[in-house]
């Protein structure tokens, strides 16, 4: 093994890496990000969606530096270490569904599982639902891929397929820097009120996302793989990294005075209760939408965050399962499926059915050799 | 005569199941295991190592082979 892969890939590295990565997270909510919600992959990838006119959900509208950023640290990491690796091939269209579902799933919850963990060390215990159902499905998903599931061999590829996703993401960095603006109705669009509207300077950021960017590539860390691993062969590795992740967030949010315990935070003057940032009551949603994303991320190989990096180091792939989860997240506003939405549990239960399906159908002994 | 894994290609956590496989079928033989990424080279290291086999890794043309031996007996951690 290389030397410079010692610290990174040792469990102080990946340890070390959850511990920045959730502190950074926090840090950014209390710099203006929206509350409970950090660096979310889900939501931030449904506000580029939304920025960019995929839906017209006008509060959840911006072009999140932070997911491109992830991309470009990831891809500037693999090019220092020599792992830039042009790789595409396996099962791309699969993979495009099973990420259309697993954002449409984390939308029903309402985010992704690192903001699962976030709004957890927030105090929001609908987080306990929307991880409960999480474990569930990368459960489900380790029974597959235990049973023979798999989406086959990629294979290296030209250097420009492994380049068009560091490329797409720089243009839409610039996109989040420059904020062009081509008319009142037309985007690039942003949202004036709501969570779409509550950002830290995108210079921060930009900056901090770089680091988890460059970080996430290193250590590999994965909270999907962090579940799905201790499930499958009882190892810890980087499901350390991922309690590290919710112990350094938790820690600063009692630092920082934004950890507010309960499933809403209290009556308002009304009388009504209000909700925890960006979140709902409905338990048995937040149960399924969470394993319908688990299940999703655990037969793509790993949670959002950890796509978006490996696109960065080249892998075709997952760049295309990112761009299932820009499609889902357009699908999920424009067909009033998120949340506690009208046609949420609908689209849960058919989630569910087709995702198992592909778990079903995808069940093939590999060869040892090709 | 070692038992030869091919794990190019594959996501994660393949690489580590199908190696594993290899080890529970090999006996006293030892295995080979070629890989096209660091990620998986460490993975299968980190997998290989925790369940007591030595790993010996070597680069050839940006493909990584390890070679898994089983430790005698008497020095056997797990």
């Amino acid at each position: 093994m290389r030397k410079s892969g010692y610290f990174f890939a040792s469990p102080a590295g990946i340890i070390v890496a959850g511990l920045i990565i959730g502190g950074l997270a926090v840090s950014l909510q209390k710099k203006g990000n929206p509350a409970n919600m950090g660096v979310c992959v889900a939501c931030f990838t449904r506000d580029i969606a939304g920025a960019l006119g995929l839906h017209q959900a006008k509060i959840v509208q911006y072009v999140r530096p932070e997911i491109p950023a992830f991309c470009l640290g990831a891809f500037l990491a693999s090019l220092l270490f020599g792992e830039f690796r042009p790789r595409t091939g396996s099962a791309p269209i699969v993979r495009f569904i099973l990420g259309v579902f697993a954002m449409i799933g984390a939308l029903v919850f309402l985010g992704c599982p690192w903001r699962s963990m976030l709004r957890l060390a927030g105090g929001d215990w609908n987080a306990l639902l929307g991880l409960g159902g999480l474990v569930v499905g990368i459960a489900v998903g380790a029974a597959f891929v235990k049973t023979g599931f798999n989406l086959g061999r990629s294979h290296p590829t030209r250097v420009i397929a492994g380049l068009a996703m560091p490329f797409i993401m720089l243009v839409l960095l610039l996109l989040a820097i420059f904020y062009p603006h081509t008319g009142e109705n037309s985007a690039l669009f942003r949202s004036t009120q709501g969570p779409g509207a509550a950002a830290a300077p995108a210079w921060m950021s930009i900056v901090v996302a770089l680091v988890i960017g460059f970080l996430a590539q290193r250590t590999r860390f994965c909270t999907v793989g962090g579940i799905r691993d201790f499930i499958l062969m009882r190892d810890f590795h980087l499901l350390s990294g991922v309690i590290a992740f919710l112990v350094a967030a938790f820690a600063l949010n009692l630092v920082f005075g934004q950890f507010h315990p309960g499933f809403t935070l209290g009556p308002g003057p009304d009388g009504k209760p209000i909700p925890q940032p960006a979140s709902h009551t409905v338990h048995w949603l937040n149960v399924a939408g969470m394993a319908l994303a688990g299940l999703s991320f655990t037969l793509a190989g790993g949670c959002p965050g950890r796509q978006v990096f490996l696109s960065g180091e080249g892998d075709g792939d997952a760049a295309v399962f990112f761009l299932g989860m820009l499609t889902g997240a357009a699908v999920s506003h424009n067909f009033l499926m998120v949340g506690n939405g009208p046609l949420a549990p609908f689209i849960v239960v058919v989630g569910l059915i087709v995702v198992c399906l592909i778990g079903i159908i995808g069940r093939e002994r590999l060869p040892a050799t090709r | 005569m070692a038992i030869q894994v091919d794990a190019r290609g594959l996501s994660c956590p393949q690489p580590v199941m199908l190696t594993r496989r290899a080890l529970q079928e090999a006996g006293d033989a030892d295995v080979e295991v070629i890989l096209d990424s660091m990620t998986q080279v460490q993975n299968c290291t980190r997998a290989a190592e925790g369940w007591g086999w030595s790993v010996d890794c070597r680069e050839q043309n940006r493909e990584f082979i390890l070679t898994l031996r089983k430790p005698p007996a008497g020095h056997r951690d797990k």
